[in-house]
């Protein structure tokens, strides 16, 4: 039975006119396995090639075929055990899980039931509220991790009374990663996700690319009264991003809380994610679920590692987010909620390094967390498809260092950037944009402004505030290339401030 | 010129060698038999043509001075292998056309070596049956007679009676949990089951995944060794297949048996043996000490829960491989209102009753509340028997039993009672459960004129010896009887 003994903290309490509760979590986590051929079949796993193109006469289940494991991928599954600080089992085995569908060939999918690859481990997640204020550490434990077979794709919208069947994804290597259900809000669910998706990107085991259902979450929801008895929980299957899933479980807490208040019970079913409608609905009832009959796979041999195997990919293993984060920290001396961000995935911490590299570390993450990933979001982008290189954003906070421009003007700079204009350099040159640092320009911009407006500078004596007005004027007189600092000292100076 | 037919498969290779006839020659003679023999129903789909195209190339390979294991013989195929090009149908009808686009480990193995393909014989649906009449293309008929049509055994029927008639020099077959052995012993041939892991189970159709073992039926223990070191070895397609080389078993066959110790399981004495079954094997152990054997009795004790724990075990994982029978992607397919529909119209017109019979024993053995109380402790059983033979091979290196508690039965006896039907298999499923290689040879005749074999078991990966026992109870029985041709 589960046993869930911590309670949540009283903010993500739901609280109605009959009292408080609270939302008990647990995940399971379908991470595709970043590898050339699938589980038990030579054939390649590319994604988004044309149907039925990648599949082998094992894939298709025809009469005599049979499986053997790709021990790349028992290779990668070891990994992501470690990178869970899970218990990496010796011995392990595959069953077969039993049922029909017309995108599974073979009548059953192997999977791993009595014995999984990798047993119990446990991560921490810093949940981060709408507002972007970190939240305690929760630790969320792993029950396990599993290889099994995906099975391919049917599609039903091709033909008003037809399904087609597309293979080419049916046979590809799946980690299926339980959680125990440690998770108390839909914040620390999505942070869960978050930090799995860290852990595997990190690893280089799994893309975690949530569009193309490379990872996604079955979620398990259930409330109770806050530390009181657990109530019955519902599955809701493929969800596929991290809004989904604080939605969907925000959505099912809701339904259940409804249903309890109103005197109803709970029933164990499993649901679907409507993301347009933004509600759950059943997909089958207790009553209808399958006896899947799983049995040991009498195809394949039990998996017996070597203990060598395994303290080798441990030796091998790269650098995991949590000691990232603890570098970034005392390294680079980010605040803890900096490192977060950008050690939450590799490629943005990649990224950082690169910027970073030679330069003021702050301002490097100011840049990178607040302008970049900023704009990449307002256009839809991932990192990856950033228009402005590590290196091209390094090198326009090179001129805002060496004052060659100002903050301000630099952000104009970075939108041309992102819009493909060019380097920091080119767009600067092309429009002129050099701040002016001759004091004798400054000066005389400065004599004029003054003269332009003697009544203001007579009572800036009186009032120091005024400062700012005849900043404004000048900079705007020099069209913002006058530098800033040059342009307050003189103007003291004369306004003998 | 001697009628080519009647000549083992290594009596041809030698003429060919000699060139006392061409594969041609020889191929001809055997389809001219096989033409002759149709009304045996040893064969589910001929391939005379693609025999005589492989007869020639054969004899121009042999002319160049290519000369394979197998070169220019011409064999049978149980149809359980797929074959690249021709139908294979399991005996089931729910295959339909089904024509593979690929060649099964043990067939490709053979094919390199220079066999030539008659068919495809025929045999029990999916390999489950012992008298061959659950087949989708009727029985096949025992060249065997006693006033009546008697079945060849099963679920290789149509390997052994294509051998015990002439049709073929020596054919494949598969052994699940004694389809090999128990056709042999009906028809008075020879039949090996290896070693479970010795032949690949690549590309033939699977029945119950950790039983199933192919193997040859022939008419000598000599020309089983010479088909098994073709069909055998490793292959990486195979994840259970044992990587290990093929020794030289036709060397073992012939060598003295002086100083072997063959053990006497008190417990394959069962209620009910036919007196002549016991004859047989009390004929066998005398010939055997005058081989100059030593006898040792020895004890199996866990025996009596082999057929139950075999009857659980091979319909559990046989529910599960032929959950690909679904009418989807090759096959018969009967379309019905809705995918369950088709899927229930499509399985009940395409499996047999014995298959359906075989799949609803599976579904519920494995089905939650019941797992353990039948597939688990069938599992224990197995170890169990694992372990008798591993106690018994400390006092002896091969075992001596019968091979089939009764001679070949009439057409139609028992297909009503299936429990009657099962029982066939007393004596050969523990071999199964344990993996052990197997071989049943001839070593007499019951009453009635029938052949009756006696089995020899022997340690796992210990095929050599299992060939030399049996080599030196072939010469000792003198088996020569032959069924009267009775057919054209």
């Amino acid at each position: 039975m589960f046993i869930a003994p911590r309670i949540a903290d009283k903010k993500d309490w739901i609280t109605t006119d009959t009292g408080d509760w609270e939302i008990i979590i647990g995940l399971e986590v379908h991470a595709q396995v970043a590898s050339e051929s699938k589980l038990f079949s030579g054939s390649a796993t590319d994604y988004g090639s044309a149907p039925n193109t990648q599949v082998s006469l094992v894939d298709a289940g025809m009469p005599g075929m049979l499986p053997v494991v790709n021990e790349f991928c028992i290779e990668q599954a070891v990994k992501t055990g470690f990178g869970l600080n899970a218990k990496i089992n010796l011995f392990s085995r595959f069953d077969r899980k039993n049922y029909f569908y017309v995108d599974l060939p073979q009548g059953y999918q192997i999977s791993q039931f009595e014995h999984p690859i990798v047993g119990e481990g446990e991560i921490e997640i810093l949940p981060i509220d709408g507002d972007g204020n970190v939240g305690e550490p929760v630790n969320v434990g792993i029950e396990r991790l599993h290889l099994e077979q995906d099975a391919g794709k049917s599609v039903h919208d091709l033909s008003p009374d037809e399904t087609y069947v597309d293979l080419n994804r049916c046979g590809v290597a799946l980690m299926e990663i339980v959680s125990k259900p440690d998770m108390r809000s839909p914040e620390e669910a999505s942070a869960y996700v978050e930090k799995l998706r860290g852990i595997v990107r990190a690893l280089g085991t799994c893309d975690g690319d949530m569009e193309k259902g490379n990872l996604r979450a079955d979620v398990n929801v259930s409330v109770r009264r806050p530390g009181g008895e657990l109530g019955t929980r519902c599955e809701i299957k493929n969800v596929n991003s991290m809004r989904f899933i604080r939605q969907a479980i925000n959505f099912e807490a809701r339904r259940h809380i409804d249903i309890l208040e109103a005197g109803g019970e709970i029933d164990q079913e499993t649901r679907l994610f409507d993301s347009v409608k933004g509600e759950t609905r059943t997909m089958r009832s207790k009553e209808d679920a399958h006896d899947y009959r799983y049995f040991p796979d009498p195809d394949l041999l039990p998996i017996k590692l070597e203990q060598s195997f395994v303290d080798r990919i441990k030796a091998e293993l790269p650098e995991m987010p949590d000691v990232r984060k603890a570098r970034f920290m005392s390294d680079y001396g980010l605040p803890e909620y900096d490192a977060r961000i950008l050690t939450a995935d590799k490629t943005k911490a990649d990224f950082y390094e690169i910027v970073t590299k030679g330069r003021d570390s702050k301002i490097a993450s100011n840049w990178t967390m607040g302008e970049l990933f900023g704009a990449l979001n307002k256009a839809g982008l991932e990192l990856e498809d950033s228009p402005v290189s590590a290196d091209a954003l390094g090198g326009l906070i090179d001129r805002i260092l060496d004052d060659t421009i100002s903050g301000k003007i630099a952000k104009d700079v970075f939108e041309k950037m992102f819009a493909g204009e060019g380097t920091a350099d080119e767009i600067i040159e092309r429009d002129g944009l050099k701040q002016v640092t001759d004091m004798g320009a400054i000066e005389a911009m400065v004599d004029k402004v003054i003269a332009d407006n003697s009544g203001q500078a007579a009572a800036a004596k009186e009032n120091p505030k005024l400062l700012g007005f005849f900043v404004g004027q000048v900079m705007k007189a020099s069209q913002g290339k006058a530098n800033p600092q040059a342009v307050n000292k003189i103007l003291r100076e004369k306004l003998g401030l | 010129m001697t009628d080519l037919t009647k000549m083992t498969l290594s009596g041809a290779l030698d003429g060919m060698a000699k060139g006392d006839f061409s594969s041609e020659e020889l191929t001809k003679a055997h389809v001219d038999a096989c033409m002759d023999g149709a009304e045996l129903n040893a064969f589910i789909t001929t391939t005379f043509e693609l025999a005589m195209d492989q007869a020639k190339a054969s004899d121009a390979r042999r002319a160049s001075g290519e000369v394979g294991k197998l070169e220019g013989a011409p064999l049978g195929i149980k149809d359980l292998f797929c074959t690249e090009g021709v139908k294979t149908t399991a005996g089931s009808k729910i295959l339909g056309d089904f024509t593979p686009t690929y060649e099964s480990t043990v067939s490709a193995n053979m094919k390199a070596d220079g066999m030539v393909m008659l068919g495809k014989l025929n045999l029990d649906e999916f390999a489950m049956g012992s008298s061959n009449e659950t087949s989708h293309f009727g029985p096949v008929i025992n060249p065997w007679r006693n006033g009546e049509d008697l079945v060849p055994g099963g679920s290789s029927g149509g390997s052994a009676s294509a051998v015990a008639a002439d049709l073929c020099l020596g054919a494949t077959a598969t052994d699940t949990g004694g389809s090999i052995r128990q056709p042999a012993s009906f028809t008075g041939t020879v039949g090996i089951k290896p070693t479970y892991g010795r032949c690949s189970r690549w590309g033939t159709v699977a029945f119950a995944s950790s039983l199933d073992q192919a193997g040859p039926i022939a008419k000598t223990v000599r020309d089983s060794a010479i088909l098994l070191e073709s069909m055998a070895g490793y292959d990486p397609k195979d994840s259970t297949s044992i990587n290990a080389d093929v020794p030289d078993w036709v060397g073992a066959c012939g060598q003295s048996i002086k100083g072997m110790r063959i053990g006497i399981p008190k417990e394959y004495s069962i209620d009910g043996m036919p007196a002549d079954i016991q004859a047989l094997w009390d004929n066998g152990i005398e010939m055997m000490k005058a081989a100059g054997a030593e006898i040792v009795p020895i004890s199996l004790p866990h025996t009596k829960y082999a057929l139950p724990a075999y009857y659980v075990v091979a319909p559990a994982e046989a529910s599960s491989n032929l959950a690909r029978y679904d009418g989807m992607r090759y096959g018969l397919r009967v379309d019905g209102k809705d995918l369950t529909d088709t899927y229930e119209l499509t399985r009940t017109d395409g499996f047999g009753d014995e298959v359906r019979r075989r799949i609803m024993i599976g579904t519920y053995v494995l089905s939650a509340g019941y797992y353990d109380a039948y597939y688990l402790r069938a599992q224990k059983v197995r170890t169990r028997i694992v372990q008798d033979f591993e106690n018994a091979w400390e006092s002896c290196d091969a075992i001596l039993t019968p091979t089939a508690p009764s001679a070949a039965f009439a057409v139609g006896r028992k297909v009503s009672d299936p429990v009657q039907m099962y029982l066939n298999d007393i004596f050969t499923v523990t071999t199964n459960l344990a993996g052990l290689p197997g071989v049943s040879v001839p070593a007499g005749l019951d009453q009635n004129g029938l052949p009756l074999g006696l089995q020899i078991i022997g340690r796992a990966m210990d095929e050599a010896t299992v060939f030399k026992a049996a080599s030196a109870l072939e010469d000792a029985a003198g088996f020569t009887a032959k069924p009267e041709k009775w057919w054209v």
